[in-house]
């Protein structure tokens, strides 16, 4: 069907996006690779060379590295554990006929439209602020001592923020998923009797897998960035019990000026979301497939 | 669902949904709120918060003493534009792998889609060092490459899906008629893919305009856009409540709205087209 010429035609036009990708992959990867085995502060300009694993030593043997890792899993945890969740149940509300649907969707999905800057300044100040925090507010109405929430449950704090600004995705994407399911497969099952219960797990469940797999998939992605609402909410602390991999990454090399260390660690993390990222797209391929 | 739902279900399911609902969009409800009241009202109690006066007070400060309006331009400059660029390059890629399908098409599709794997930090260092060498720091310019980049894989994926909606055949009859390549992107392709792109337009603009890892990074006070703008309220100086929930209402307002009609695109967009 395709020439020759058309051919060639489509190569010259699909390469300027083919070339560009790759040069973003690659230079700085490569440049990331080769400064992880350097000694290169900025703060110490004359002092470079190679210095072959030790900036991984460091790094991989640095306490808050394992702290980092750990908050990097417990956040995407946490944040993929609430969303899917808090989506499956809001998208089988949202399905339901109910009075003025279409202001309650653009209700639900309006947090993500919110700068992950705003949300986290919102939360942090309006919310868990513990004396002028709404959260303040409700918990001396109910006589309990005010608690500062970012200073003593830093992680769950921004699991919660990040999570709030990603379930309108989740319940979106579930929703639209929920909405192709075939109704008479439903009612056919109502009429031999299965329960709502049976229901849900046999016909809803398998159906809304592949959605949420996609899900999983995509906010991963995301959520393995996540940077601003950590900077703006807790610095990272109190300590490093809020430092992600990210964060961490970001402290040595553009805070400590330790370009050398810093590319180690972002090494380690391209190594880690590549983990991640096999793993998903095994799994997404095989639900897309069917 | 086609059946018929008692009333007293349809009321109660109501009920719920409206309550989550109102959950879900209170920070943002409150927010707003607390942007028309003074500082000393917006941290009193939240009932005292709903009884006290409006006012206009904190607009007035946040357009005064703040160049709101430069970040405001350096978020339209910068999202708008690194969309922009992208399409310009996308579009000719989807096009290609849309109608004139190779057999590594799919490949390469998979292998785009995988660089969006990469986290950001793992390539911060060099961006960051190449910005400060090339002078491109706290630019515009540099800022619109950045995004460019990052959402490109993005931009080709939906206009992919979307392309490979429209019937070839179409376009092998405007081929027989003796139409030439140019002519038939320009007269047959582009008005059936003007609402593709406009959808791949509104929802990378979104990302774009909330993108928040690399706009905190790489810029300063010059070509800041709202993301950093209003970062800079992290270390407040005195009562602020009001002010930053102005400067927060005209940050996310636009974006909103604009969310707001593309809900549809959102779901296809962001799954690559694997949920419709």
């Amino acid at each position: 069907m395709s020439t020759q010429a058309s051919r060639s035609a489509a190569r010259l036009m699909i390469s300027p996006s083919v070339i560009l990708l790759f040069l973003w992959m690659a230079v700085p990867l490569g440049m990331t690779i080769w400064f992880s085995f350097q000694r290169y502060n900025l703060l110490m300009p004359g002092q470079t060379g190679f210095v072959g694993f030790q900036n991984y030593e460091y790094f991989l043997t640095d306490p808050a590295f394992f702290t980092a890792l750990w908050n990097t899993l417990a956040l995407v945890g946490g944040v993929l554990l609430i969303t899917v969740i808090g989506g499956m149940l809001l998208a089988l509300l949202l399905d339901q006929p109910v009075f003025g649907q279409g202001i309650v969707r653009i209700l639900v999905i309006a947090p993500f439209f919110v700068m992950p800057t705003v949300s986290a300044l919102v939360w942090k100040n309006m919310f868990y602020n513990p004396v002028n925090g709404i959260f303040g507010y409700i918990s001396e109405f109910f006589g309990f001592q005010p608690y500062d929430y970012l200073a003593h449950a830093p992680l769950l704090s921004i699991t919660i923020i990040v999570a709030w600004q990603w379930l309108p995705f989740a319940t979106l994407i579930l929703l639209t998923a929920l909405q192709s399911l075939d109704s008479e497969q439903l009612e056919a099952a109502e009429m031999d009797g299965a329960s709502i219960w049976s229901r849900f797990i046999y016909i809803m469940v398998p159906h809304l897998s592949r959605a949420a797999t996609v899900v999983i998939l995509i906010q991963t992605i995301f959520l393995l960035s996540t940077f601003a609402e950590i900077l703006v909410t807790t610095n990272g602390g109190p300590g490093n019990a809020s430092t992600t991999l990210t964060y961490l990454v970001y402290v040595q090399s553009l805070l400590q000026f330790d370009v050398g260390g810093g590319a180690a660690g972002g090494v380690v993390a391209v190594i880690l979301a590549n983990i991640v990222a096999i793993f998903l797209m095994r799994m997404i391929g095989k639900n897309l497939e069917a | 669902m086609a059946r018929k739902v008692s009333n007293r279900r349809r009321v109660i399911m109501s009920i719920i949904a409206w309550v989550m609902a109102f959950l879900i969009f209170f920070p943002i409800l409150w927010t707003i709120i607390l942007s028309f009241k003074t500082e000393g009202d917006a941290i009193r109690a939240p009932l005292q918060v709903l009884t006290s006066g409006w006012t206009l007070e904190s607009y007035h400060t946040v357009f005064e003493r703040s160049n709101y309006f430069r970040h405001f331009m350096n978020s339209v400059v910068i999202s708008f534009g690194s969309v922009f660029l992208a399409l310009v390059i996308a579009i000719p890629a989807a096009w290609a792998m849309a109608f004139v399908p190779g057999k590594r098409t799919k490949d390469v599709l998979m292998w785009m889609l995988s660089t969006k794997m990469m986290p950001a930090v793992g390539v911060l260092v060099p961006i960051y060092l190449m910005f400060r060498d090339w002078g491109l720091l706290d630019t515009r310019i540099g800022l619109i490459i950045v995004l460019c980049l990052m959402n490109l894989p993005i931009v080709i994926w939906m206009l992919f899906t979307y392309f490979k909606e429209i019937p070839n055949d179409i376009l092998e009859a405007a081929r027989m008629d003796g139409a030439t390549l140019g002519s038939e992107i320009i007269y047959v392709l582009t008005p059936m893919a003007i609402p593709g792109i406009a959808s791949t337009l509104l929802l990378n603009v979104i990302l774009a305009w909330n993108e928040a890892f690399w706009t905190l990074n790489l810029t300063a006070a010059k070509a800041a856009p709202l993301t950093a703008f209003i970062a800079a309220y992290s270390s407040p100086e005195g009562l602020f409540y009001a002010k930053l929930s102005a400067a927060s209402t005209l940050a996310i307002a636009p974006i909103l709205i604009l969310g707001w009609f593309s809900q549809k695109q959102l779901v296809r967009g962001l799954t690559f087209g694997a949920v419709k």
